[in-house]
Formats: structure tokens, sequence, C-alpha cells
């Protein structure tokens, strides 16, 4: 009964994984995009020739989790945008289905919370299926290459939502820090609990 | 038929009104039972002769909150056979402001246990190695079946899915 037990576990893992496996992976290459900023003006990867990578963070203004990311999502901007490794935030909920998501609402957030990043709109949903995000907050670190930018981490922002003071591990800066040193990200993905994106 | 709708109506009516003079003291609700992920994972194994749901939410979560009700009329209709539990990932601060006002506004009667852990790459792959932590969730198992639903429910698609399980038990 056990074996069966397991090999039944076995054929349903091999089974889960095969269909439930979309976005991208460790190694990846990241698509580019081009979606309108709270400015109004466009923004695509690209625009950063300097950049030796990228903090794609998909948030939102609604998301309970989000909110609790907001200001540790600024304060990576600022750390590390200086350091070649911008935040680029993309908004990927449906704005129908959640009204406080708007590109206004997303203005106004962005300028009460004194925003640096980009905070992007996913516009007609193309781009967070793309990258396999599922909820917000949901981080992608990204380095540049000569052949463009490759996913080197995927998932959470820290291991601590309520308290950034009681924050053990920073995956993000942990993985950006081994990105600067040429060194191998020790936690390559992390889950994290988040609002599921809304379609 | 017309009378005991408007029966219904009456009483849904009665209801509302004694839960607003209800919700005027929580304090005398039952607390909340709290738990870390390791007073949680027992519920995820239970091994009684039941079929069990486990569904992850919040109640600022909207799709979490749509669905709520039929996990609550999936309860009642299976009393015998089915255990659900509710397990709230809301936040310590509005556990006395939201939580407990939401159950008693919606009156609910299925089991609700609330997961207090930070440290949510620890755990999550504990529920499901699939589960990239999005919610809603749901877990259905039992003695011979389980299985992980990364996804919304209507009170039909939960019926028929508990009913794969209902025939393997």
């Amino acid at each position: 009964m056990n074996i069966l037990y397991s090999l039944l576990l076995f054929i349903s893992f091999l089974f889960t994984n095969s269909t439930t496996y979309q976005g991208y992976d460790i190694g990846d290459l990241a698509t580019d995009f081009k979606l309108e900023n709270i400015d109004g003006k466009f923004v695509s990867l690209s625009d950063f020739k300097d950049a030796k990578g990228f903090i794609v963070v998909f948030t939102c203004n609604t998301c309970p989790y989000a909110v609790l990311y907001e200001d540790r999502i600024e304060a990576l901007n600022k750390k590390y945008a200086i350091q070649g490794y911008p935040v680029i935030a993309i908004m990927p909920n449906n704005v129908e289905t959640k009204p406080g998501d708007s590109m206004e609402s997303m203005r106004k957030r962005a300028l009460s919370k004194g925003f640096t990043f980009p905070y992007l709109m996913d516009v007609g949903q193309k781009i967070y299926p793309l990258y396999g995000a599922t909820k917000t907050p949901h981080v992608y670190v990204l380095e540049s290459t000569s052949s463009g930018p490759i996913v080197r981490y995927i998932g959470g922002i820290d291991d601590n939502y309520k308290d950034a003071s009681l924050v053990k591990t920073n995956y993000v800066e942990e993985a950006i820090e081994s990105l600067k040193n040429g060194v191998a990200i020790k936690q390559t993905k992390t889950k994290a609990i988040g609002c599921s994106i809304k379609l | 038929m017309k009378y005991v709708l408007m029966f219904l109506v009456f009483l849904s009516f009665s209801c509302k009104s004694e839960v607003k003079t209800k919700v005027k003291d929580l304090t005398l609700l039952p607390p909340l039972e709290i738990y870390d992920f390791s007073g949680i994972e027992p519920y995820l194994n239970l091994e009684g002769s039941k079929t069990y749901i486990i569904n992850f939410w919040a109640t600022w979560c909207a799709p979490c909150v749509k669905e709520l009700p039929h996990f609550e009329s999936i309860q009642q209709a299976y009393k015998k056979d089915v255990e659900v539990i509710l397990v709230s990932l809301d936040f310590p601060a509005q556990y006395e402001t939201k939580l407990k006002p939401f159950i008693e506004t919606h009156q609910l009667k299925t089991k609700v246990i609330v997961l207090d852990d930070p440290d949510m790459n620890s755990w999550i792959p504990k529920v499901d190695l699939n589960w990239s932590g999005a919610i809603p969730v749901t877990l259905i198992y039992n003695s011979s079946k389980r299985s992980f639903y990364n996804r919304t429910f209507t009170y039909n698609e939960l019926d028929s899915e508990l009913k794969n399980f209902l025939t393997t038990n």
C-alpha cells in the first residue's frame, strides 16, 4: 500500500509539474516590455543602458501584502538603483476588477509614498503571464548579459512580511549582493504569500 | 412555496438584526485559535475517516471572501463525511477589527483557525510544492486521496470535486 501510495504521489507530482509549469525559471531569458509609467511615458528595460540588472516587482495598491512591502521596495530602489540594479514595478491587475489599481490610483499612491522607481501598468495583462507571476508582490531579479536579461531570482522580498526590523534574510538583497560579487545565489527561489493577480 | 420564501426572508432579516446587536460586543466571542505553522500542520494531515477540506483565506482577499459561503454550505451539506477548516491568513492587527467581526456577521459555523507565521518560505512548500503563495488555495484530502487547488470554486465545482473524494473513501 505504501509503495502504491508513493507511486501515486510520484505520478501526480510529475503530472502537476508538467501541467502547471509556466513562466520563467532560473536562467531563462526575460522578455523586455514597453509599458506605461505613472508619468505617461513608456518604460522598457532597454532604456536602462548601464543597468547591470533589474529588480522587477509585480505589485499593486490594493493588496495588503504589497502595501506592507511598499517602503521596503522603495528602500531597495534607493540602495540598488545607483549600484546599477533599479527597481521596475509593474501593476498586473485588471483595473476593471480592481479599480483601486487604476493608473490614477497608482499615480496618487506613488506620489504619497514618494516612489522613486517606475510604476508601470501591465495594460492588457500581457507581461505578467510571460514572467509567470501569480501574485503581488512577486519579485524577479534579472542580470543584464550580452544576450539579454537573465532571471536569477524569483520569489519574495524577505522572510518577515510583518516587521522589516525582524527580517533575518533579505532574499532580494542577498541575490543582488551575490550577483555583484560574482558568486552563486544561495536561495534562487522563495515562496511568499500574496494576493492572486486579478483577471 | 411563497409562504416558505416569505418566512425565509423574514428569518434572514431577523438574523441580521440579531447580528448587529451581537457584533457590538466582540469580547463575548470565543477567542481565535492562532498558531504558527507547526500548529497548523497537523490539520493538513488528519487521519480520521472524513474527507478534509482546508481553505487558506483572509478577510482582505476578495476572491476568498466570494467563495467562502460555498465552503460553509458544503460543510453544512456533508456534516457527517466532511470537515471543512478555514485557515485565515489575516494580519494580527486585524484579528479583532476585521476577522472576528467577519466570523460573527457571516455567522460562520465552519471551524476557523488562524495562521500567524511570518517566515512564509519555510512553510508554503510544506502545504504544497506547487503553491506560489497566492490565495485563495484549497487542499482536499482523505485517507486515500489528496489534491491541492490553486483556484477558486463555485458551489457546484466544489461539490463535484468533493464527490471524487467521497467515492474513493
